[in-house]
């Protein structure tokens, strides 16, 4: 169980930092075309930054933030994009995720198709992790009973 | 002697592989077993990593140089080999996900033995 | 039951030391991982995809039916995780 710690310096410092680590997160999904990075590096990233917040406070306020079911919602979302992005390529012509017939309704060279496929599937895997990382931490440090349920 | 030395990275792994492997199967702590097993992982990830490098070559990221234009073909011996990165990103994401069960698992049993210690967990099954 | 551990982690441990020397040299141009389809990809996906990153290149276009597959990996761990632990308030 997390017992909440009411310390002014460490709950401050956390909520500060936590849109700056989210933004990274973001910068490290977008830029993986360009340095070091993509969807799994990213999405843990996101994870992370919820888990500081119930590091510093408690469950119910990260629970606050992100309820469950939005959280299972964006467990399988990505899978969704991921896979649906492959049944849109069978569905224009292609092969299964063969991101090239994708100039077909971008307006893109094919080239340059199969480089918005790859983003495509990146925000769909960064949903997925992060969603998984939150949803591992929180089952696995509260013992399964989320503590909003004792009262 | 000179030829046995020189394949001293692979006995860095391969001493923490057996770190790991001593941990896994010589420890009653159930913990303990499941954090050898993660060492034992990462010395495999580590293994695989250091086979793509090339002496000399950069990260397999294509350098753009506005000295000379495009035009240029790219060498494959500038570059580390990039597939066993692209392996070993799936390896490490397997890797918590299989932490991440283990953890569950082992709360279970606690929760129905009341502890996890090895011995206990067999003496109390009969 | 430690020291036959012992004695098998240190019996396991020489064999693959001694196996390694077979292992070519670290960082050897010409080592057979870098040899047949690794090539092509370095020199291409800057071409096809217009992706500088090779990595990202080869995770998400060229090997991505494996990237599809991890994603329902790390899926399938979240669900577990749910189903072993979580217990709801009647």
């Amino acid at each position: 169980m997390i017992e909440r710690v009411q310390d002014v310096i460490i709950e401050t410092a956390c909520r500060f930092l936590v849109p700056f680590i989210q933004l990274f997160a973001l910068y490290v999904v977008a830029h993986g075309h360009y340095s070091p990075g993509g969807g799994f590096q990213g999405g843990c990233i996101l994870g992370a930054s919820f888990i500081l917040i119930c590091v510093a406070y408690d469950i119910e306020e990260t629970k606050r933030r992100m309820t469950e079911n939005l959280n299972t919602f964006y467990c399988s979302l990505g899978v969704i994009i991921f896979a649906g992005v492959g049944l849109v390529c069978v569905a224009l012509g292609g092969n299964y995720l063969d991101y090239g017939v994708l100039h077909k309704i971008f307006p893109v060279d094919p080239a340059g198709a199969r480089s918005l496929g790859i983003l495509i599937i990146e925000i769909g895997v960064g949903f997925t992790v992060m969603a998984v990382m939150i949803s591992i931490f929180l089952n696995v440090a509260s013992k399964g009973k989320h503590e909003d349920e004792l009262k | 002697m000179e030829y046995i030395i020189s394949k001293y990275n692979y006995w860095i792994y391969i001493i923490l592989m057996m770190i790991g492997f001593y941990a896994m199967i010589a420890k009653k702590n159930l913990v303990k077993k499941i954090v050898g097993l993660n060492i034992f992982q990462t010395a495999i990830i580590l293994y695989f990593v250091s086979i793509g490098a090339k002496k000399g070559a950069t990260l397999p990221i294509v350098v753009y140089d506005p000295a000379n234009a495009a035009g240029h073909a790219i060498q494959a011996v500038l570059y580390v080999n990039p597939l066993p990165h692209v392996l070993m990103l799936t390896a490490i994401v397997v890797m918590v996900a299989t932490f991440g069960v283990a953890l569950a698992f082992i709360i279970r049993i606690y929760r129905q033995y009341g502890t996890v210690e090895e011995d206990d967990i067999l003496a109390r099954e009969d | 039951m430690k020291l036959l551990g012992m004695m098998i982690v240190l019996i396991v441990g020489a064999l693959l030391m001694y196996a390694s020397e077979d292992m070519p040299g670290w960082g050897d141009p010409a080592a057979p991982a870098s040899m047949h389809v690794s090539p092509r990809y370095i020199e291409m996906s800057e071409a096809e995809t217009t992706v500088p990153n090779m990595v990202t290149a080869v995770l998400g276009d060229y090997r991505g039916y494996d990237t599809l597959g991890e994603t329902a990996v790390i899926f399938t761990a979240g669900v577990c995780c749910v189903l072993l632990l979580r217990r709801y308030r009647k």
